[in-house]
C-alpha cells in the first residue's frame, strides 16, 4: 500500500487536536471533489493579537488526510494568522517527513481549510482558485488540470516542452502517453493537430517568428510558388538542405546545367528572402557537397 | 504478519501448500522445455497435459485443447477482445458493462480512441444489469460481448449464461471475465454458449503469473502473441511449466472444495456480515445480497473513509480492501460503487471482506469484535458525525467548498 512515513502513521493513529474547538471564532470547510476527502478546521483566534490560540479539525478522509490535518493544527497553534497563512503545502508535508506524491492533495486541503477559516474570521467569503484533476505525473505529482492550463497558456506543442514548464514527464517518463493525450486534446481545441515528431521549439521565438519546423515548411511552400515558372521551361527545383541562413537547392530538368542557373538561383533567393522576412542565401547543392568534402 | 487474518481473497489468495509442493520439482530436476523431444522435456510435457485436463474438468470444458495457458487474467481478457476484433474486421462495436475490471475497461477505453464503439451496460443500485437494454444492442456490428461473471468488489453475479445464449442467437461472440467466479461457483462450460472465458490462477490458490483463456472449439481466433507453436500456436512463448502444473493442482483442489465453498465459506461470510451489521449503525451491504459470490461481503460504512478503516484494521492484523478513492492510487472512487449510485459519503467508506476456505469461524468472530471500535474512532473525527450519530441533515451542516 502507501509508503507512509512513520510520522504520518503516528499522526494518523494518534491525531492531535481532533474534534471541534468549543468556542471557535473561525471555521473553514473545504473538500476535494476528485477524491471525496473533506475537512472542517475550527480556530480560536485572539482578536487583539490575531494569534491562533487553539485549533481543531474534523476530517472525512484517508490516513494522510487525517495526518496532515493533525500536522496543520500543530503547526499553526500559537501563530499569528498572517504567518499561518504563509504555511505552505511543502511545510505540512515536511512536518510529516514527506507524503507520497499521490497524497499531496491532502496537505493542499489543509492549507485551503486554513484560508477558508481565516476568511470566515475576517467576515470574507473564501473562493477556491485551485482546480484539481487526475494525477498524470507521479514522479513530480503534476495533475491533468495543471498540465492543460500550462499547455494553453504557453502554447506548448511537445512532451518535452511540457516537461520543461511543469516537470511532468521529466522523471520515469511512463506518463508520456497521458501527456500526449492532453496535448492532442488541447491542440484540437485550437484547431491544430498534435505532431509527435515535432521538436521542442526554442522557448525564445526565432527572429523570423517561426519555429524550425514552421520555417522549413514555409521554405517548401515558397519554392512551390516558384515551381510553375520553372516547370514551364521544363525545369524544376528540389530542396536539399537548410543550414541556418544557407538554403541548398538542386536544379533539375532543363534547369540543371542551364546557363541562366545563377540568375534563376538569384530569383529564388529574393523570393525566399521576401517570403521568410529574413536574410538568407540560396546555394546550389554542389556547394553543399564541396563544403562536406572540405570538412566544413 | 503470520498471525494476521486475511480477508482479501478477491485481491489474491494464499498459494495452497499442496500446490507449492507440486510445483517445486519443476524448478529443479524437472527443468526441461516441454517442447523438447528428449526425456528432460517429455516429463514436463506430460505434467502439463495433466494440468490442462485438471483445468478442463473444473471448467467443464468439452475438450482439453480449449484451454490456453496465458500469463494472467488481464492477458486472457486482452487476447479475447482483440482476437474478436481482428477476426471480424467489419464489426466495430463492443458490448461490456460499466463495472468491469480495469483489465477490460481500460482496454475498451483505448479501443474507443482507435475508432471502435463501446456500449457500456449500466447497473441499478444493486449492481444488476438491464437485460432488455443488452438485448437491444446485439447486432451484426458487434464483434464481442465481454461481461464479467462475478464482480470483484461487490461479488454480484451477472447472468452470463443467459447473456451468452442471447449473444449466440444474435451471432455475436461472448466472452466472460470469470476470474472471481472460477473455483467459487460450479461451472460447466460445455452446457453454455460462452465462447471465451478468462481465469486467473492466483485467485484460486495457485501462484501469480498464470492464467487461462478458455476458447470454445470452432470460435474464430487470432493470437495476441505470435512466435511459436506453444498452445497450438495460439499463445506463443515458452510455457510457465511450474505454474501451469500448480494451477492444475489448484483446480483439482477447488473442485474438491466446491461444496465447502457453497456451505461453510458462505456461512462464515453470512456470520461476519450479520455480526457487523448488528453492532455498527449506519452501514449497509452493497450489491445484490441474494445473488453474489459465497465468499464476498462489501459493507459501506457511512461518514468515514475506507483507507482510514483499512489502516486501523491492518494495525490489528486484519487485511481487507476498500472502494475508497485513496486506496486505489488513482484518487478516483471505485467505479463500481459510483455505478451503483452509492452516495459518496458511503462509497468512500466501503470495505470489502473476501474470505477463503482457509479462514476460520474464530477469525470471523475476532473481526466482528474489531470493527465497531474502529468505526467509532473514525466517526469521532468525522465532520458528518455528532455526539451519538450523524449530524442532522449532514449535507447542510457540513457543506464544504469543493475544489
Amino acid at each position: 500500500m502507501w509508503d507512509y512515513s512513520e510520522k504520518v502513521q503516528e499522526h494518523f493513529y494518534n491525531p492531535r487536536n481532533a474534534g471541534a474547538v468549543d468556542d471557535a471564532n473561525a471555521v473553514g470547510d473545504v473538500g476535494s471533489l476528485s477524491c471525496g476527502d473533506a475537512l472542517r478546521l475550527t480556530l480560536k483566534v485572539d482578536p487583539d493579537s490575531e494569534t491562533i490560540l487553539d485549533a481543531g479539525f474534523q476530517t472525512f478522509g484517508c490516513g494522510s488526510a487525517i495526518a496532515s490535518s493533525s500536522a496543520l493544527t500543530e503547526i499553526i497553534k500559537g501563530m499569528k494568522i498572517d504567518d499561518a497563512l504563509n504555511v505552505s503545502n511543502q511545510e505540512i508535508a515536511d512536518f510529516l517527513d514527506g507524503l507520497p506524491p499521490e497524497k499531496m492533495h491532502c496537505s493542499v486541503m489543509g492549507r485551503e481549510a486554513l484560508q477558508a477559516a481565516v476568511a470566515n474570521y475576517r467576515g470574507e467569503v473564501w473562493k477556491d482558485d485551485h482546480e484539481e484533476g487526475a494525477l498524470v505525473c507521479k514522479c513530480f505529482a503534476v495533475d491533468e488540470v495543471m498540465i492543460e492550463e500550462t499547455v494553453r497558456a504557453n502554447n506548448l506543442r511537445t512532451v518535452e516542452e511540457v516537461s520543461n514548464y511543469t516537470k511532468a514527464g521529466g522523471g520515469c517518463s511512463s506518463c508520456h502517453e497521458g501527456i500526449e493525450e492532453i496535448l492532442t486534446k488541447v491542440l484540437a481545441e485550437q484547431g491544430e493537430t498534435f505532431d509527435p515528431t515535432a521538436v521542442a521549439g526554442e522557448i525564445k521565438k526565432p527572429k523570423s517568428g517561426l519555429t524550425n519546423l514552421q520555417r522549413m515548411k514555409r521554405i517548401e511552400q515558397l519554392l512551390d510558388e516558384i515551381r510553375p515558372n520553372l516547370q514551364r521551361d521544363n525545369g524544376d527545383v528540389e530542396l536539399i538542405e537548410v543550414d541556418g541562413r544557407d538554403i541548398f537547392v538542386k536544379m533539375t530538368g532543363a534547369c540543371a546545367g542551364c546557363q541562366m542557373a545563377t540568375t534563376t538561383l538569384g530569383g529564388i533567393q529574393s523570393h525566399l528572402a521576401e517570403g521568410l522576412g529574413e536574410f538568407i542565401q540560396v546555394l546550389p547543392a554542389e556547394e553543399l557537397a564541396r563544403r562536406a568534402a572540405m570538412g566544413g | 504478519m503470520a498471525e494476521g487474518i486475511y480477508l482479501d481473497n478477491n485481491a489474491t489468495t494464499m498459494v495452497a501448500p499442496e500446490v507449492v509442493e507440486k510445483m517445486l520439482p519443476f524448478f529443479t530436476e524437472q527443468f526441461g522445455n516441454p517442447s523438447s523431444l528428449h526425456q528432460f522435456g517429455d516429463k514436463v510435457g506430460r505434467a502439463m497435459k495433466q494440468a490442462r485436463k485438471q483445468v478442463q474438468t473444473l471448467l467443464g470444458a468439452e475438450h482439453d485443447s480449449e484451454i490456453i495457458f496465458t500469463s494472467c487474467g488481464t492477458e486472457s481478457d486482452s487476447t479475447a477482445i482483440l482476437s474478436a476484433l481482428k477476426a471480424q474486421p467489419d464489426r466495430k462495436e463492443i458490448i461490456t458493462t460499466v463495472v468491469e475490471h480495469p483489465a477490460v475497461l481500460a482496454l475498451c477505453e483505448h479501443l474507443e480512441k482507435e475508432g471502435y464503439t463501446v456500449h457500456y451496460l449500466k447497473v441499478d443500485k444493486k449492481g444488476r444489469l438491464d437485460i432488455q437494454a443488452y438485448y437491444k444492442l446485439l447486432s451484426d456490428n458487434v464483434a464481442i460481448v465481454s461481461v464479467m461473471w462475478a464482480n470483484n468488489e461487490s461479488g454480484t453475479l451477472f447472468p452470463v449464461e443467459e447473456m451468452a445464449e442471447m449473444a449466440r442467437s444474435a451471432g455475436v461472440m461472448f466472452h466472460t471475465d470469470a476470474v472471481q467466479a472460477v473455483g467459487k461457483l460450479p461451472i460447466n462450460l460445455k452446457e453454455t454458449n460462452i465462447d471465451m472465458l478468462s481465469l486467473s490462477g492466483h485467485k484460486l490458490h495457485a501462484p501469480k503469473g498464470i492464467g487461462v483463456l478458455y476458447l470454445r472449439r470452432g470460435v474464430r481466433f487470432r493470437p495476441l502473441l505470435r512466435g511459436g507453436h506453444q498452445e497450438r500456436g495460439r499463445r506463443a512463448g515458452t510455457e510457465n511449466a511450474a505454474s501451469i502444473v500448480g494451477l492444475g493442482r489448484a483446480c483439482e483442489m477447488a473442485l474438491e472444495a466446491m461444496d465447502y465453498e457453497k456451505s461453510f465459506v458462505r456461512a462464515m461470510r453470512d456470520r461476519l456480515e450479520q455480526g457487523i451489521l448488528e453492532k455498527v449503525s449506519h452501514c449497509f451491504v452493497t450489491g445484490d445480497p441474494n445473488n453474489r459470490l459465497p465468499n464476498t461481503c462489501n459493507i459501506a460504512f457511512e461518514y468515514i473513509e475506507g483507507e482510514a478503516i483499512l489502516l486501523l484494521l491492518n494495525k490489528m492484523g486484519i487485511a481487507a480492501s476498500s472502494g475508497s478513492a485513496c486506496t486505489s492510487g488513482s484518487l478516483e472512487p471505485s467505479h463500481v460503487m459510483r455505478a451503483m449510485d452509492i452516495p459518496f459519503t458511503a462509497a468512500h467508506g466501503s470495505v470489502r471482506f473476501s474470505l477463503s476456505r482457509y479462514n476460520t469461524m474464530d477469525e470471523v468472530e475476532r473481526v466482528i469484535e474489531a470493527v465497531p471500535p474502529i468505526v467509532e474512532q473514525l466517526r469521532k473525527l468525522s465532520p458528518y458525525w455528532g455526539e451519538n450519530g450523524p449530524v442532522e441533515e449532514p449535507e447542510k451542516v457540513f457543506a464544504p467548498t469543493y475544489a
